[in-house]
């Protein structure tokens, strides 16, 4: 069973955004969650042509993003200008953002409900 | 002055010299980047930067099947795909810009400012931040009145200096992000440096 949104975590360590995946599925196992952390070259950073390949890889239309630094942001700024898709870009605390958007999300939530709680959460980033 | 081109404002073998001139002082100067970086960064902007100008110059070969807007455009995506920072999509987007102001036959310091359109708007920096809108803005003012010059560029390099950062990592650092050069600021004096070598301001 799919949600209406799926969730997108950008991260410049894999094993970071790795154990956030597991986290976040174990209280929301019906939400699309996904990754793209580290650079191509497996070092820390991060990478653009995965980001895009990754948000084709979504049957969801809509997207909620969440990413750790500054250039993770950066890059999901220009993946909103380059994909059909609907992506929402949240400055939030990267786990407890993420946490929060999935526990509502799996609940059905709708979106306004879930970004009144993920304002609570928005760090200078 | 007679018939000016109408092809483009830029002629694409002084941006190919340009660009390339630019690919040359990033790779030779990588660890002073990253030593600059190391400083109030993460430490990787030679090494980051330099990934995607080496990645640049496998790609461009001497025939150059291409215009001036395309070369731009080609840099700026490469960048983008190629440099795992913000250097990445920052200079990724000024160039892309850049191109697209090429392409509508736009002046030298039209292209210039749209580029540094760009990074400000992606990066959310303004001046006096300690960033390389601090290198960019004062470079494009003076191409508007008309008279880049080589000062200009290492004067605006050398007032980030004593600027407090507040943007990226450098920001985390408060006051302690004083007495050093910014990393970004040094990389596009690079890119400045390289424009007026390779005369693409001559007529």
């Amino acid at each position: 069973m799919s949600k209406a949104y799926g969730i997108l975590l950008v991260s410049h360590v894999d094993s970071l955004a790795e154990g956030l995946v597991r986290l976040v599925q174990q209280i929301a196992p019906d939400v699309t969650v996904r990754r793209v952390a580290g650079a191509k070259d497996g070092t820390i950073g991060t990478d653009f042509d995965r980001l895009i390949e990754t948000i084709d890889a979504f049957k969801e239309n809509q997207i909620l993003t969440f990413y750790d630094l500054g250039s993770a942001k950066m890059i999901i700024d220009l993946a909103i200008s380059y994909s059909d898709k609907e992506i929402v870009r949240y400055d939030v605390a990267f786990v407890e953002g993420a946490y929060v958007a999935a526990t509502l999300m799996q609940e059905d939530l709708d979106l306004a409900v879930i970004e009144k709680q993920l304002l609570k959460l928005v760090i200078r980033k | 002055m007679v018939g000016k081109s109408e092809e483009s404002t830029l002629e694409l073998r002084k941006v190919y010299k340009w660009l390339m001139l630019f690919a040359d002082r990033v790779i030779v100067n990588k660890d002073y980047l990253n030593q600059l970086d190391t400083a109030i960064g993460d430490g990787d902007h030679g090494s980051n930067l330099s990934r995607g100008m080496l990645a640049f110059r496998e790609q461009i070969t001497d025939d150059l099947a291409t215009d001036s807007a395309g070369l731009l455009q080609q840099l700026g995506m490469t960048l983008i795909s190629n440099v795992g920072g913000a250097s990445g999509p920052l200079y990724g987007t000024a160039f892309i810009k850049m191109s697209k102001a090429t392409k509508a036959q736009s002046e030298i310091s039209e292209i210039l400012a749209s580029g540094l359109e760009g990074i400000k708007l992606l990066g959310g920096a303004k001046k006096s931040e300690k960033t390389m809108v601090d290198e960019w803005e004062p470079v494009v003012e003076a191409l508007q009145a008309g008279h880049l010059s080589n000062d200009i560029i290492t004067s605006s390099l050398a007032a980030t200096k004593d600027m407090r950062a507040y943007k990226g990592r450098a920001s985390y650092l408060g006051n302690r992000s004083r007495g050093h050069l910014d990393p970004g600021a040094q990389s596009s004096a690079y890119l400045f440096e390289s424009l007026l070598e390779a005369g693409v301001l001559d007529e």
